[in-house]
């Protein structure tokens, strides 16, 4: 294994009293493709939200290439547009059309010059399928195509990882296939590092390298889908496992 | 002589219309200045408001931002917690008495509308900023980018959009209160009511007109406002732009 580009060390997180992260540790490679699973509320999302320091973590040092990003010199500008993120509101820039949606951030964060920025977000919204719709702004479109725009502004910034948290959560029954189908495709061809929180078994038993499940704010287990799946270790993964399933 | 009120109306305004359009004309363009100063007041204001705090370690900056705030707050009370009329009052005999200054009444009424408006305007801006979701502000920062570019490329288009119908408010509101400057002289149309019913003290008869033209400009102003709020908000259709399609756009 080559040497990790995310590193989580220990990593706590409290809000108030209610503590909701607990000593997570677990070191994310190149292109790997990782799944956190668990049920509801085991602090999945604030896991993701803590690296890309959407929140502060209360304890612990996360690392991006070995530095720590919780040092004041840290420059998080270029490391938020090297690990992207996709959220579950997909929370598209509501006052922009979907093809600013993925040049404006290149301009601003990279400094880009806009028909280069241009050029690239086209590639990239003509991958997630969403090219003929560049024009339309956010509220014309449908959750589906919000989540594949964007991704496709994610991807416009070329990072190296992209946190996805419960990307198909919002979104109708009809809709999750499309969104996955792009994940599947990025997962296999582009090589980007992928962490996704997701509900969706199918994605991470077929899609994912490595599956983590968490629950109550800790790490229970960290390992390939075919064991996690196929023979679990721990008994409560096993437990929640037959849950989901049953359901699916 | 005219000696009932609908042969007075038309007697009045024959005399009158000039000096009474000068004076309506002073009342819009006064209230569109002082609501264009207090916008950009108001926008800033507001903006500095909303500056997320520094950590306190960087002790400089977490000061002075607190000082400023601080100042912010102060000036928005201050303006809001005062009549317009005593302000025009303390201000241009005030700026007169201390620093010996004789504005125009022009530039002082300005001054005078333009910081009332801008106190209003500032708690305007910061509910619209408020109120827009969370979410595009944390997409914006997981993007990379500063608490400014965040600002003026997502948040304030948004916020200011979503307060058009608030700003249009107000200006309304002051094309009818810039008639307190009469206490300062200004001859806006308030004032100018005053000197056209003095001469044959036709009070009643003078100020129904004056009614009438604030109404005029009150209502057109509503509806011009409306309109530019549709046109913001750009077509209400896009095309779906197939491959074909696709050169001739670029």
């Amino acid at each position: 294994m080559s040497e990790p580009i995310i590193s989580v060390e220990h990593l706590g997180k409290s809000f108030g009293t209610n503590e909701v992260l607990t000593d997570i540790s677990f070191d994310v490679s190149q292109g790997e493709v990782i799944s956190i699973i668990g049920v509801s509320g085991t602090g999945k999302s604030t896991l993701l939200r803590c690296i890309n320091l959407l929140e502060q973590p209360s304890y612990g040092t996360i690392r991006y290439h070995g530095e720590d990003i919780l040092s004041p010199h840290f420059d998080l500008a270029h490391y938020r547009a090297k690990v992207g993120m996709v959220f579950q509101q997909f929370n598209l820039f509501n006052n922009l059309t979907v093809l600013e949606n993925c040049v404006v951030p290149q301009v601003k964060v990279l400094k880009r010059d806009r028909e280069e920025a241009e050029k690239n977000a086209r590639n990239y919204l003509e991958k997630v399928g969403m090219l003929q719709y560049r024009n339309a702004k956010p509220s014309q479109i449908s959750g589906g195509q919000k989540q594949r725009a964007a991704i496709a502004r994610a991807l416009s910034m070329d990072p190296e990882a992209i946190l996805f948290d419960e990307p198909t959560s919002a979104l109708d029954p009809e809709l999750i296939g499309e969104v996955l189908d792009v994940m599947k495709n990025l997962a296999a061809n582009s090589g980007i590092t992928m962490l996704v929180v997701t509900h969706e078994m199918s994605f991470a038993r077929d899609i994912s390298d490595r599956v983590i499940f968490m629950e109550s704010g800790h790490v229970v287990e960290d390992d390939t889908p075919a064991v996690i799946f196929g023979n679990p270790k721990m008994p409560r993964t096993r437990e929640f496992l037959n849950r989901m399933l049953k359901n699916q | 002589m005219p000696t009932t009120f609908f042969e007075w109306i038309p007697f009045l305004w024959k005399k009158y219309w000039p000096l009474l359009l000068k004076g309506a004309w002073t009342s819009l363009y006064l209230s569109f200045l002082g609501t264009s100063i207090g916008f950009v007041v108001g926008l800033l204001v507001a903006m500095v408001r909303t500056i997320p705090d520094p950590p306190k370690s960087k002790k400089v900056r977490y000061w002075l931002l607190k000082a400023v705030k601080f100042l912010c707050v102060a000036y928005i009370e201050v303006f809001r917690g005062t009549p317009l009329m005593v302000q025009a009052m303390v201000i241009y005999y005030g700026l007169m008495k201390f620093a010996s200054l004789r504005l125009p009444l022009i530039v002082a009424s300005m001054i005078i509308v333009g910081s009332n408006t801008g106190a209003y305007m500032a708690e305007i801006m910061r509910s619209g900023i408020i109120s827009v979701e969370k979410g595009q502000t944390e997409a914006a920062m997981s993007l990379g980018m500063t608490h400014w570019q965040t600002m003026s490329c997502v948040i304030l288009p948004q916020a200011i959009r979503n307060v058009l119908p608030s700003v249009g408010n107000e200006f309304v509101v002051n094309v009818k209160d810039t008639s307190v400057l009469n206490v300062i002289a200004v001859s806006e149309l308030y004032f100018v009511g005053k000197s056209a019913s003095g001469t044959y003290l036709k009070y009643f008869e003078v100020y129904s007109i004056v009614a009438v033209m604030y109404l005029i400009m009150t209502a057109t102003l509503s509806k011009l406002l409306g309109r530019i709020e549709k046109k913001l908000d750009g077509p209400s259709e896009y095309q779906v732009l197939n491959d074909e399609e696709e050169e001739s756009d670029v």
